[in-house]
This record gives structure tokens, C-alpha cells and sequence, in this order.
């Protein structure tokens, strides 16, 4: 095979990784802070792969246009999620809150079925098939939108927490949750917060991966699966290493499937995950040891 | 040995124990075969939640990729069968060995760093999806196009080739889970136990107490996975057909941890209740919803997720030590 093949899917693979990273950047946002490890976090994906798909095909309206609205909608779902279900269970050991939101995956993956029945669905933008080409590369319009929408994304969420009040209270939360009680914050306020912003993440990461991927219910523990290796990967707790993870995966995937099979691609980013664990257990961004 | 397995039972378990042992082995004599099938899936959830509790209820590791034990078990197994015609008995030789290597590969790559907690179970998920990715193009087992055991219409039970009526499957997972639940009281009532319960409740101060954890924590991985190959074994030659997806893949490895936590986690009848009750309610459902006239795909799994949650939110501590309380088998809380 010529060498630009290998670059495009390379570039190909790097800018669905970024669209990965932001959905994993959710996840690590949310483990990050309210230490609960959100075993539905595909599955909320896949909430607003669905929200996208129905405004497209009924009022005719561009996912990157209801990127933001779509994101907002996660946000108060997460919210309500942490603060009315999730809240009680911090203190708890961590299967019972991996039974817990394992049944919220089952709830949310079958509620979708019912409404949407098990085929697949896909959105079809008037640029689903444009390209840039610069020289012999040629870039996918769609990944590149979305890839330039996940960067964005991921930095206004960065400046949020380094810039704003509210960004650094929570950031208080994550490293002293006594000390945070102690100094008046509303700690419960903050944790749904901090899981709406997440959900916001993965809400924003799924409306991008509708002009990529087809959907159907039961896409969410792929997912959510995906989004652990990346999180692990790239170091838990470190946003850049979110980021950095998902780039890594993509490309791994994307070159995984043209080399060898399409459908055995995954296996590789599971190798790379045992390989970090083997090699560096705290991730290639994360501080301290795991 | 035996006289301690009996140590601080009351009577009253006893009584209980024995006329649950003897309603289980009456059972099939009165239940139908629909009946009888759902009392082996219950049979086999119970066998594998005992495992599964073996390494998070005892050692307090948690692993989400028990479906990889119960996999390699049944692909082996299968595989030796159809290919070189190993009987299920003589092929447990190889597979039981094949699960506890892939347990200990999994346990010594986590121990050796002190992966721990989350970290680990996402180790546990990632080899488990490793597994069902490398058997869907493992040409050897027929990859994704799956493993057939050849079957016919069997008049009489074959226990060595373990070829025959669900009766006979029911009385060996029967057993299996009468030896799995005195197998685990022994060990709890053992020195590894007591080990194994130090680490889970606190792994420092067990290491400053002198305990080689890593050590213990290998010896459940390995129990743990080669305990769990058994059930894989039956699997197959109960089924009579293996698909890695079906198999390998995580919702199975989801199913079997339910019912040790719904029942309650490092209990010895925690698994048994569990899967009694979970799988029981999911047969209710179908026929519920059936009688009702709903037949919409996905409306049971929607119920069972609710039913979950409201266990879990209601006994954090899981069903068997709020029952054993109000049938009297443990104290009251004050």
C-alpha cells in the first residue's frame, strides 16, 4: 500500500480520537471528582446520538448547530441523575455503585429500544461526503468539524475549572472532600454539577460521533468500555492525558483496521491498556501512582 | 476439618439447610420442563456467583470479566470434544488448568503494581473483551461463526460424555453448587480466610500484620477462575453451541456479579439467593408481560433495571444478611 493511505487513515484515526477524548474526558471529570465511576456513561451517549438523529430527521436541524443545546440537555439529565439517584450512594462500597448504575445502563439501552426499535439509524449532512485535500491528503469534512469541535469543547471546559469560582470549588471537592464540607461548600451541589458537566461532555461527543458512526441502542457498552481504556490510558484525573488517550486509541484503531481486520480492531486498544497497566499503571498523563 | 465446618451453625440453619437441600433434590420430580430449565440457569448463576464471591466477597478484589473463566472453560472443553473427541471430564484436566493460568496472568499483571479497586476491574474487562475479539478469529474454534457439539434425541443419560436430558444437568450443577458453598465455608473457616478477609478490609494494615497479600490474593484469582472453568464446561455441553460473542462478551460477565450482590456480597448464600431471585424475577417478568399482552422487545429488561435499583437502594448490604435477620438465623440489630 502507498504511503498517503497510511496518512489518511492516520489523520482519519487522530480526528475521531479527539471526538473519543471528549467523551472519555467526561468520564474522567466525573471519576475525577465524584469518584464514582459511571458504568452508563456510553449509554448516555447514545441518549444524545438519539436526541441529534430526531431533530435532524424532523425539523431538518444540523447536529454541530444543536451541539450546544443537545450538550445542555445531558447536562440536566447528569444532574438529576447525581443528585437524585447517585448522591446517596458516594459513601458506599464500589459494587454497589456499579450495580447501581448498571441498572441505570439496562434502563436507559431498553427505554431506547422501545422507542426506537433495534435498526440502525444515521444522519446524512449536505457535507457528509465533502473533503479538503491538501496536496495528497485528504481530510473528512465531518471528522474534521468534529474533531475542531471536541478541541473546543475540552478547552472551555479546562477554562471553567482554572478560571471560574464554581471550577475551582470543585476542584476542592476532588482533593479534600472533608476539607471542602469543612470550608461551608455544598458538596452535593457540586458533585451534580461536576456529573452534569460530564454527561454535558459525552452529550457534545455524541452528537459529533452521529455524523461519523450508525446508531442503534445498543452502541452504549462499547462505549462506555471505550471510554475506560482511554481514560486509563491517558492517566485518570488528567484531562490533557483524556485527550492524549483517545488520540492514541483512534490512531491505534484506525490503523489496527487497515492493517489487519476492521473487526478485530478493538483488541488492539485493549492491548494497549494492559500495556500501560503493565508499564505505567497511573496512565501517560496521570501524577501519582494508582 | 468437618467438625469445624459445623462450628457456631445453629440448629435452626441446619433445619433450613436441610429441607432447602431436600426441596432442591425433590425438585424435578414435581417441576415441568420449563420449570426444570429455569431451575438450572438459577443452578448455574448460583455455582458462578459462589466463584465470582470466592474474589471480591472474600479478598475484596473486584472483578467484572468473570465471563473469560466461563469462556475458556467452554471453548476447551468443546474444542477437545469436537476435534479430537475428549470427553467433558478427562477435557476439565486441560481446562480448569487454561482458566487459572489466565487468572493468574490477570492477577500477577495487577497485584505485582497494586492495581487495585476500579483499576483492576477494568483490567478484568479488558482481557475478558481481548478473549471474545481473538476467539471471533480463532479459526480453530470456527471463530464468530461458532463452536457446534453435535447433538441428537438422547433416551438415556451418558454422565461420562455428558450427553443427555436436562435432569441430569441439573443434578450435576446441583451438586456443584452443594460442593462450591462447603468448598467456600471451609475456606472461610481456614486460615486463607481469615487472610482473605484482612486484606479486603484493609490491605496495609494486613501486609504490616505479616500477610503476604500478594501471595493471598493470587491464591483467590486462581481458585476463583479455576473454580469458574467448571461452569463453562457445563455451558457448553448443556448449550451445545458457543459464540464468542455470546460468551466472552460483558453482559454475561455483568449477569453472573448481579446476583452475589443482590444477594450479598461475602455471604456463603448471598450467590444462591441472588440468582434464585434475580433469575426468578426475570422468568416473572416474561410471563407477567406476556399475560398481559405486552410483547415489546426491551419492556422486561426496563422492569428488571427498576427491580434492580430498588433492591439496591433499598439493602445496600444485599438480601441475605437483612433475611437471615428476620428469620432469626443472626442477630438483630439493636
Amino acid at each position: 500500500m502507498p504511503f498517503d493511505v497510511y496518512l489518511n487513515v492516520a489523520v482519519g484515526g487522530l480526528l475521531t480520537g479527539l471526538v473519543y477524548g471528549l467523551m472519555a474526558l467526561g468520564l474522567s471529570v466525573i471519576f475525577g471528582v465524584v469518584r464514582v465511576v459511571n458504568f452508563a456513561h456510553g449509554e448516555m451517549m447514545t441518549i444524545a446520538m438519539y436526541i441529534a438523529i430526531v431533530l435532524f430527521s424532523a425539523l431538518h436541524l444540523d447536529p454541530l448547530v444543536m451541539l450546544v443545546p443537545i450538550s445542555a440537555v445531558l447536562f440536566c439529565f447528569g444532574y438529576a441523575l447525581q443528585a437524585g439517584v447517585i448522591n446517596p450512594f458516594i459513601t458506599r462500597p464500589e459494587h454497589s455503585q456499579f450495580l447501581l448504575l448498571v441498572a441505570i445502563a439496562i434502563i436507559i439501552i431498553n427505554v431506547l429500544l422501545i422507542i426506537f426499535g433495534p435498526d440502525a439509524q444515521s444522519v446524512q449532512t449536505s457535507y457528509s461526503y465533502d473533503s479538503f485535500q491538501i496536496g495528497k491528503l485528504i481530510v473528512d469534512a465531518t471528522k474534521l468539524y468534529a474533531a475542531a469541535a471536541a478541541l473546543t469543547v475540552a478547552v472551555a471546559l479546562y477554562g471553567f475549572f482554572q478560571f471560574t469560582a464554581i471550577g475551582t470549588a470543585i476542584r476542592a471537592c476532588a482533593d479534600n472532600y472533608t476539607g471542602a464540607l469543612v470550608v461551608g461548600l455544598d458538596v452535593k451541589h457540586l458533585y451534580a454539577l461536576t456529573f452534569g458537566l460530564g454527561s454535558a461532555c459525552v452529550g457534545a461527543a455524541g452528537v459529533m460521533l452521529v455524523l461519523i458512526v450508525d446508531v442503534t441502542p445498543s452502541l452504549g457498552p462499547a462505549y462506555t468500555l471505550l471510554a475506560f481504556v482511554i481514560v486509563i490510558t491517558g492517566g485518570l484525573g488528567s484531562m490533557p492525558g483524556a485527550l492524549l488517550g483517545g488520540v492514541l486509541i483512534g490512531l491505534t484503531e484506525a490503523m489496527a483496521g487497515l492493517i489487519f481486520t476492521p473487526s478485530a480492531k478493538s483488541m488492539f486498544a485493549f492491548a494497549i491498556l494492559v500495556l500501560v497497566l503493565l508499564f505505567r499503571p497511573q496512565g501517560i498523563m496521570g501524577k501519582k501512582a494508582a | 476439618m468437618l467438625s469445624r465446618l459445623f462450628e457456631n451453625v445453629s440448629r435452626r440453619a441446619l433445619v433450613l439447610l436441610g429441607v432447602l437441600l431436600v426441596g432442591l433434590f425433590g425438585a424435578p420430580i414435581v417441576a415441568s420442563d420449563y420449570l426444570l430449565t429455569v431451575l438450572i440457569l438459577i443452578l448455574y448463576f448460583a455455582y458462578i456467583g459462589q466463584a465470582w464471591n470466592i474474589m471480591m466477597g472474600f479478598a475484596g478484589q473486584l472483578s467484572l470479566g468473570h465471563a473469560l473463566y466461563v469462556g475458556l472453560g467452554a471453548y476447551t472443553a468443546a474444542a477437545l470434544y469436537v476435534h479430537f473427541g475428549i470427553g467433558p471430564w478427562l477435557g476439565l484436566l486441560v481446562a480448569v488448568p487454561i482458566a487459572g493460568l489466565a487468572g493468574a496472568f490477570i492477577g500477577y499483571l495487577a497485584f505485582r503494581f497494586k492495581v487495585g479497586g476500579v483499576y483492576f476491574a477494568i483490567l478484568t474487562i479488558a482481557v475478558a473483551e481481548f478473549a471474545r475479539v481473538g476467539f471471533d478469529h480463532l479459526s480453530w474454534t470456527n471463530g464468530s461463526s461458532g463452536l457446534f457439539l453435535p447433538v441428537a434425541q438422547y433416551t438415556r443419560n451418558d454422565l461420562w460424555l455428558l450427553r443427555g436430558q436436562p435432569v441430569m444437568f441439573y443434578y450435576i450443577l446441583l451438586v456443584a453448587v452443594v460442593l462450591a458453598f462447603v468448598f467456600c465455608r471451609a475456606l472461610l473457616q481456614s486460615r486463607i480466610g481469615y487472610f482473605w478477609l484482612a486484606i479486603r478490609e484493609d490491605e496495609e494494615a494486613a501486609r504490616s500484620a505479616g500477610i503476604d497479600t500478594f501471595r493471598y490474593k493470587m491464591i483467590a484469582v486462581i481458585i476463583s477462575s479455576a473454580m469458574t472453568s467448571f461452569a463453562g464446561v457445563i455451558y457448553a455441553f448443556y448449550y451445545n453451541n458457543l459464540f464468542p460473542e455470546q460468551v466472552f462478551h460483558i453482559s454475561r460477565s455483568i449477569e453472573i456479579i448481579l446476583g452475589p450482590i443482590v444477594g450479598g456480597v461475602g455471604t456463603l448464600f448471598g450467590p444462591i439467593i441472588g440468582a434464585f431471585l434475580l433469575t426468578g424475577m426475570s422468568e416473572t417478568l416474561i410471563a407477567a408481560l406476556h399475560a398481559l399482552g405486552v410483547d415489546i422487545p426491551g419492556a422486561k429488561q426496563v422492569f428488571y433495571g427498576f427491580c434492580l435499583l430498588l433492591v439496591i437502594a433499598a439493602l445496600p448490604d444485599g438480601i441475605w444478611p437483612w433475611l437471615s435477620r428476620r428469620i432469626g438465623l443472626s442477630e438483630r440489630e439493636k
